[in-house]
């Protein structure tokens, strides 16, 4: 069946804000899909909440709503472009969710709208754990034995029946969110309390427990004439237990026998049939006993996931493109496979590397959340390595974090493994962590036995004795450290031995006792260079068109020659908080640009979820860790390449956040494109940057460096307190500190320092050391943040593409508040002083490329906090609040071109554009997932995305962002406020705003007193939390859900008790908290300017044209 | 540890490894180079007759992770030449395994070599096609030597060698299936078996043996070598078709495709695998199978016969019928082992087809 005629427009639902659990993945499955039904020829009308993405690019669909993705709105959309079809399988749980909902209301139905992809039966079918369970029965497939419960008395009987340990899911969630494993009956009652309220319909599956039990993954595909194929099969190496998004993974699975693994096929194919997916992607989990073999159904996703994103790239099977040809008519049959061209994609893919995913987690950014894995997923991106084994793989994965690891220890960071008695690494591999495969490397080398070992984690043997062979090999080449030469001991076939198995070279130089040059130098001279092979779906039985290479050690290579001049675009890495998706979109449209510019473009990353890894956004893609080893041997291997004219021009690290920008100083400067690596230097340098602000006569906060606890009281005295606090060099405000004293000052630097063995937060890093000093900044109260993002060509003129001025007071880090644009209170004269200054600093920095400059205005001063000399986080929303692709104009300045040309190009306007509607960027952050952790925000980054709302006013933008951001400011209701003592003068206007839009007000004693002092009217007086002062507390209160939304704002100093227990209570009842006096009058003006305007919805396409 | 060794091909290529396995006193083993890229099923392949003659290469790096177990042979012992791998188990680890494949090399004599850049060895032969090989830790020159004069399996009857030489019966059922063994495959032998009494009898065996017995039906198996040297197998069919109904895998294909008057040629590097896309013909449902064939059939001998199954990839017949004669076949695996399940429908058409139903549906 070819394409359906029958359709003409396309609606296509994207997944909205990076959140723990759906990250950028959607971007690459909604990307791919856009272009995809485009190509077709349809009319494709997107909707998605998030800026940062490449799908909400205008050229990316023909009709782009940046507007919140909850029911009415798209159902505003729906009525504004009668889409004939809704495809919502390519935008995560958020559009399946979406879409039942509109199911559920009849508003498709009504609307003459189609569901293509999943039909929702099929879709409530496996979303439904219930009516899944009841599935699987009906075709003999076997479940974990389960009973639902409504109540806790029902749960409690089910987990008694089963026996204990059990494991707890609420129904309709994702990402593991609320679930659990229980051993014992206290455990067992909190959680089945937590999921009963996590879960939207109050509903909660107990369950025998599985855990430590095989777990795997089969990535299925089926057409409308019931073709199925397997894309891809992955193994888990963290056994049942361990959320897959929180395990480390391979591709293929690696230790399932033929029968296993045909029976298991059978299975995925069989329940794709029973669920009803018809046409399109899914993904099959399954729960194997090493005992038995016996092999249980676990979920199944019918849709388009992280794993799907992860085999695509695994295999160079494009799931989501192909699934959205699946959804418009085409068989599997009628599609080619874009690699071999020669063959069509009904066929099974094998690969003849091993692909290795390692999560990425941030426990460190979130006090409180103990770094623990379980069954909710955690982490918050992934790195992706391949190579010709699992030990190479496992390697190129490790170093690939950009944790400070160089593969599996061998390095730096093993110290702290390594200072750990046996008996102790043996209990806490125990529990899985973050540490545990590290851990795990240790034991193995201190002769523990791998059968211990498995028993002790669940981890299947075949991967601890590949561990154990990384631990024998580095035991023997350690052996050589005491040889006069090492490395020529070690010879050509020893070291190609230990570069098989993925050693770094900065793992040898540390083994053997000689500098990592050396190491490189010697393994060149002897010949020992990487290889790069392709990928491309069939193990090389058929010719490969497409230039998709990871390097590896063995005889072959395969990089074509080239004649052409090529570009090199770095990327960045996994997604972290302070460093996500906005860079990736940058990279893209470097490549896309550079690639219309004339150039061969070449893409080099390590992230699966990423667009700029799919394989056909550059003209090549090197799957490689973003490191200078790595990157390294690419341009060797590129330049290796140049025939003809054709030869390398450069390489582009300013694109891709902070991760290639440290790479800058290690690249033959003669390639760096754009700013020089000292400017780089020169902006992150605490002295050089101080100095260059004093000779440009630009303010900055008073501060100093200091490497010492004298040092640092020093600096404090000098500059006044409060005092910022914070290491160099790191990127999203990590361990940044506000200090109010001595004492404090003294706590924050010993934590820094480190005391004895026990090592310093920053250890990880490098330490605190001279040279890496500690930074300390007069902080700046109630100061305005703003954000400016500028242009600079090689010639010296400067474009201001875009001045943000942020909600919340320069002390929430900028990745962390709300910022408009067009600045909202600012007066002309200060943007005319950012705008000057921002130009003299790019001109100071020699800037060519992009820039971005974050000042603190303060009584109508301005002082600058820092620059960076790289694109920012906030290119993507720049370039859709103003209409000009800011990035793609940034790359073209890197490779020459003048904003003279660009803007006779129309790539630039002559001026800095003034929007007419006012755009607003809002945070999302991950609370939800870590109960523990307070949600004050403050100088150290923790979202983890965000979204932008348009309207005609301020309000009306910041109004969308919020419930964009998944917490709907109310329209009635009660508003409890409890302020600091420092913020109850201004508190008292922002509390008659708000019973002036007709909210009854309840507050804590304090605040109420003031408040009723200054005439206001306070209905509903609580006290502090357990003190029985009041009839009822804070929590009491809102968990009767008598609050619709809270202001709290944290009083001075010290440990706030009273406060966190309010803001974890409306995580908990999902209740918006706001906790900055700014946010609260932003609220306000908000819920006030919804009233006044009209509900509106428009393109991107309109707002620009 | 292991010892280096090298592998030489007819073209002069020369790859490094580490000796395992079987290593033979004369420090080389020879055989037909071919690349098989099923990910698992490694010791299905290494036991199935069809591949006598030929050293296998697995396109798959890591291949012995889950050991051996005897549940997993297709035949009491490997026939083929060799196994090249990019890196061998030493530890597996399965529930089902009772010992690493290593051991299981060295006790069936089945010379090994690891360590090779197994994809710089598949990218040659698909360029070059199927050729000698040579491998061990003997000299260079003298596998290079070894690797030109090694025999290929043009015009070789290999069947003789991997043949039963007297009849076995297994299974019970309402049916006689006399299956003519070229080579045939355990699990083949266990799909007919589930439904039909079969005799199993040797590839030499006459057209009034098989008469004899009174088959409802004949059964033409898998094998290894060069179709069109099986003269008397074509014979003895061209004999029996029309008076029984044939059902043919793989080498059965071929001997029926010959016994028809159609012939068989080489393809260059064949089809090894287990993820081949089949075209069922009739209704369009792709089938993805296990295959292992360096012969195929030249579609434009057929004469009458239906082709009912394609190859998606490069158009090869991969099945065919003679309705009126009662008689079809596949070039590929339906019986996987190793493989998809995908096609195992065909084994219902044959019974089907022995109790008096046609080939209308196919
Ligand atoms: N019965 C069980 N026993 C032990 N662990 C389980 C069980 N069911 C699921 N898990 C673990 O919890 C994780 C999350 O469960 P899953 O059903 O995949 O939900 P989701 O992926 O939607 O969050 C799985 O990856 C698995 O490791
Ligand atoms: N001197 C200061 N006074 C008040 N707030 C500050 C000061 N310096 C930094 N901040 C706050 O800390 C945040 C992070 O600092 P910044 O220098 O931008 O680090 P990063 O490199 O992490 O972006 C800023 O966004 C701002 O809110
Ligand atoms: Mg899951
Ligand atoms: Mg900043």
């Amino acid at each position: 069946m070819p394409r359906r005629d029958d359709l003409d427009s396309i609606l296509v639902i994207g997944s909205g804000p990076i959140v723990i659990g759906q990250a950028c993945e959607f971007d690459y499955s909604g990307t791919q899909a856009c272009r995809v039904l485009r190509e077709e020829g349809y009319r494709v009308v997107l909707v998605n909440s998030n800026p940062a993405t490449i799908m909400t690019d205008p050229a990316t669909a023909d009709a782009t709503y940046i507007e919140p993705l909850v029911a009415d709105v798209v159902r505003a959309i729906i009525e504004r472009e009668r889409p004939d079809a809704l495809l919502p399988t390519l935008g995560g749980q958020t559009a399946l969710n979406l879409t039942m909902e509109l199911v559920a209301k009849g508003a498709l139905d009504a609307l003459g709208v189609e569901v293509i992809g999943a039909r929702p039966e099929a879709i409530a079918t496996a979303e439904d754990r219930e009516r899944f369970r009841e599935a699987m029965r009906e075709i003999g497939l076997a479940t974990p034995e389960a009973g639902f419960a409504r109540t806790l008395d029902q749960a409690m009987a089910t987990a008694t029946r089963i026996g204990f340990p059990v494991m707890i899911r609420p129904s309709f969630i994702l990402g593991g969110l609320g679930t659990g494993l229980a051993d014992d009956v206290d455990t067992f009652v909190r959680m089945a309390r937590e999921g009963l309220a996590a879960s939207p319909i109050g509903e909660i599956l107990v369950e025998r427990s599985v855990a430590g039990w095989k777990e795997y993954e089969l990535e299925v595909m089926r057409d409308v004439a019931d073709n199925c194929v397997v894309v891809c099969s992955i193994e888990n190496f963290d056994p049942m237990g361990v959320h897959t998004g929180d395990s480390i993974t391979v591709a293929p699975a690696m230790t399932l026998s033929d029968p296993e693994y045909q029976a298991m096929r059978d299975d995925a194919f069989a329940v794709l049939r029973r669920v009803g997916v018809e046409t399109g992607g899914s993904n099959v989990q399954f729960a194997v006993d090493p005992a038995s073999g016996e092999r249980l159904v676990i979920e199944m996703n019918p849709r388009v996931s992280r794993s799907s994103a992860l085999a695509s790239k695994a295999t160079g099977f494009p799931i989501a493109k192909i699934a959205t040809r699946l959804a418009v008519g085409y068989r599997l049959d009628e599609i080619a496979n874009d690699i071999t061209r020669a063959t069509p994609a009904s066929f099974e893919p094998v690969i003849d590397y091993v692909v290795v995913k390692v999560p990425r987690w941030q426990f460190e950014k979130l006090p409180g959340a103990e770094p623990r894995l379980g069954t909710r997923m955690q982490s918050v991106g992934e790195v992706m390595a391949i190579g010709r084994t699992f030990a190479e793989s496992l390697q190129k994965a490790l170093r690939s974090l950009e944790q400070g690891r160089d593969g599996l220890n061998a390095d730096g960071g093993e110290a702290s493994f390594e200072a750990l008695a046996t008996p102790e690494l043996l209990e806490r591999v125990g529990v899985a962590s973050p540490d545990r495969v590290f851990e795990l490397e240790v034991l193995l080398r201190r002769g523990v036995a791998v059968e211990t070992l498995a028993a002790a984690t669940g981890i299947d043997p075949w991967f601890l004795h590949q561990l154990a062979t990384i631990a024998a090999a580095r035991t023997e080449l350690e052996a050589h450290a005491d040889d006069p030469d090492p490395l020529g001991s070690l010879g050509a076939t020893g070291l190609r031995d230990a570069k098989r198995l993925g050693f770094a070279d900065a793992q040898l130089a540390r083994l053997l006792g000689v500098p990592e040059v050396a190491v490189r130098d010697v393994r060149l001279a002897l010949g020992v260079r990487p290889t790069f092979k392709t990928v491309d779906t069939c193990a090389a039985e058929f010719e490969a068109h497409t230039p998709y290479h990871y390097s590896t050690y063995e005889d072959e290579d395969e990089v074509a020659p080239s004649a052409r001049d090529r570009v090199v675009i770095l990327g960045s890495g996994p997604n972290r908080i302070g460093q996500g998706i906005e860079f990736d979109y940058c990279c893209v449209h470097a490549a896309r640009t550079l690639h219309d510019a004339g150039y061969e473009t070449i893409m080099v990353n390590c992230n699966p979820e990423t667009v700029s890894t799919d394989y056909d956004t550059a003209d090549r893609l090197y799957f490689e860790p973003v490191t200078v080893e790595d990157v390294t041997n690419v341009l060797d291997a590129e330049r290796a390449a140049s025939r003809g004219d054709g030869r390398l021009v450069g390489v582009v690290v300013t694109l891709g956040g902070q991760t290639p920008l440290k790479l800058a100083h290690a690249i033959d400067p003669a390639l760096v494109l754009g700013t020089p690596p000292d400017a780089i230097d020169l902006a992150e340098d605490r002295e050089r940057w101080s100095a260059l602000c004093t000779a440009i006569g630009l303010r900055q906060p008073p501060g100093g460096t200091a490497s010492t606890q004298a040092g640092a009281r020093a600096v404090a005295r000098e500059v006044g307190y409060p005092v910022l606090v914070r290491p160099s060099y790191v990127l999203g405000g990590r361990d940044m500190q506000l200090v109010y004293d001595d004492d404090g000052l003294k706590r924050c630097l010993t934590s820094m320092l480190g005391t004895g063995a026990l090592g310093g937060s920053l250890d990880r890093e490098g330490g605190v050391t001279k040279e890496r000093p500690v930074l300390i900044d007069r902080f700046l109260e109630d100061a305005i943040e703003v954000d400016v993002d500028a242009l600079r060509d090689r010639l010296g003129d400067v474009f201001i593409a875009g001045i943000m001025e942020h909600v919340e007071e320069a002390g929430v880090h900028s990745g962390d508040s709300a910022c408009a644009l067009p600045p909202q209170t600012l007066h002309a004269t200060v943007l005319a002083v950012l705008a000057e200054q921002t130009t003299a600093i790019a001109n100071a920095l020699g800037v060519v490329g992009p820039c971005n400059v974050q000042f603190a205005v303060k009584d109508g001063d301005v002082y600058v906090l820092e620059a960076n000399p790289r694109a920012s986080r906030t290119v993507p929303f720049v370039a859709k609040a103003t209409g000009v692709p800011v990035a793609a104009a940034a790359a073209r300045l890197l490779v020459g071109a003048t904003l003279a040309e660009l803007r006779d190009e129309g790539l630039v306007p002559a001026a800095t554009p003034v929007p007419r509607e006012v755009s607003v960027k809002e945070a999302v952050l991950p609370f939800s997932r870590f109960p523990g952790v307070d949600t004050l925000l403050g100088p150290e980054m923790r979202s983890t995305g965000e979204v932008m709302g348009t309207g005609p006013t301020f309000g009306v933008a910041f109004d969308k962002c919020q419930l964009a951001a998944g917490v709907a400011l109310p329209d009635e209701g009660c508003v409890f406020f409890s302020l600091a003592d420092r913020d109850k003068p201004a508190g008292a206007d922002l509390a008659a705003s708000y019973a002036a839009l007709g909210f009854s007000l309840a507050a804590t004693i304090g605040t109420a007193g003031f408040l009723r002092d200054k005439g206001i009217e306070v209905h509903t007086l609580v006290g502090k939390v357990g003190l029985r002062e009041m009839a009822r507390d804070a929590v009491e209160l809102l968990e009767a859900g008598a609050v619709q939304l809270v202001v709290n704002t944290p009083s001075g100093r010290g440990a706030r008790a009273d406060g966190g227990l309010i803001r974890a209570a409306c995580v908990a009842r999902k209740v918006p908290c706001l906790t900055t006096l700014a946010a609260a009058r932003a609220g306000a003006q908000g819920i006030a300017d919804r009233r006044a305007h009209a509900p509106s919805v428009r393109t991107l396409q309109e707002r620009h044209a | 540890m292991n010892p280096p060794a090298l592998l030489a091909l007819a073209d002069g290529t020369v790859l490094r490894g580490k000796a395992t396995g079987f290593l033979p006193d004369s420090g080389v083993a020879t055989g037909e180079l071919v690349f098989n890229t099923a990910m698992s099923g490694y010791q299905e392949v290494l036991t199935d007759p069809s591949y006598a003659g030929q050293v296998v290469a697995f396109t798959a790096p890591h291949i012995g992770n889950y050991g051996v177990t005897p549940l997993d042979e297709e035949s009491p012992r490997p026939a083929c030449a060799g196994l090249v791998v990019r890196d061998l188990s030493a530890h597996p680890s399965s529930w089902r395994a009772v010992g690493p494949l290593e051991g299981f090399l060295v006790q069936h004599r089945i010379p090994a070599i690891t360590g090779v850049d197994t994809r710089r060895l598949t990218r040659r032969v698909r360029a070059a096609g199927a050729m000698g090989c040579a491998f061990g830790t003997a000299p260079e020159a003298a596998l290079l030597a070894a690797a030109a004069a090694a025999p290929t399996t043009d015009g070789c009857d290999l069947v003789t060698g991997v043949s039963c030489t007297a009849p076995y019966t297994v299974g019970e059922g309402p049916r006689r299936v006399v299956a003519l063994d070229y080579g045939i495959k355990a699990t083949i032998v266990r799909h007919l078996a589930a439904q039909s009494c079969v005799t199993v009898v040797p590839s030499s065996t006459s057209a009034a043996e098989i008469r004899s017995l009174a088959p409802s039906g004949v059964f033409l198996s898998n094998g290894p070598g060069d179709p069109a040297a099986l003269a008397a197998p074509r014979d003895t069919i061209a004999a029996l078709l029309g008076d029984v109904p044939i059902f043919g895998i793989c080498l059965g294909q071929q001997v029926l495709a010959e016994a028809l008057g159609a012939t068989t040629y080489k393809l260059a590097f064949g089809h090894h695998g287990s993820n081949h896309p089949v075209r069922h013909v009739a209704s369009g449902r792709v089938e993805v199978t296990a295959q292992n064939h360096n012969y195929a059939v030249a579609r434009e001998t057929l004469g009458g016969a239906r082709v009912t199954h394609e190859n998606l990839n490069d158009g090869v017949v991969e099945g065919f019928c003679v309705p009126e004669a009662r008689a079809f076949c596949v070039q590929y695996h339906p019986e996987a082992g190793p493989g998809p399940h995908d096609a195992r429908y065909l084994f219902d058409v044959f019974v089907a087809l022995c109790d008096g139903g046609g080939l209308d549906g196919l």
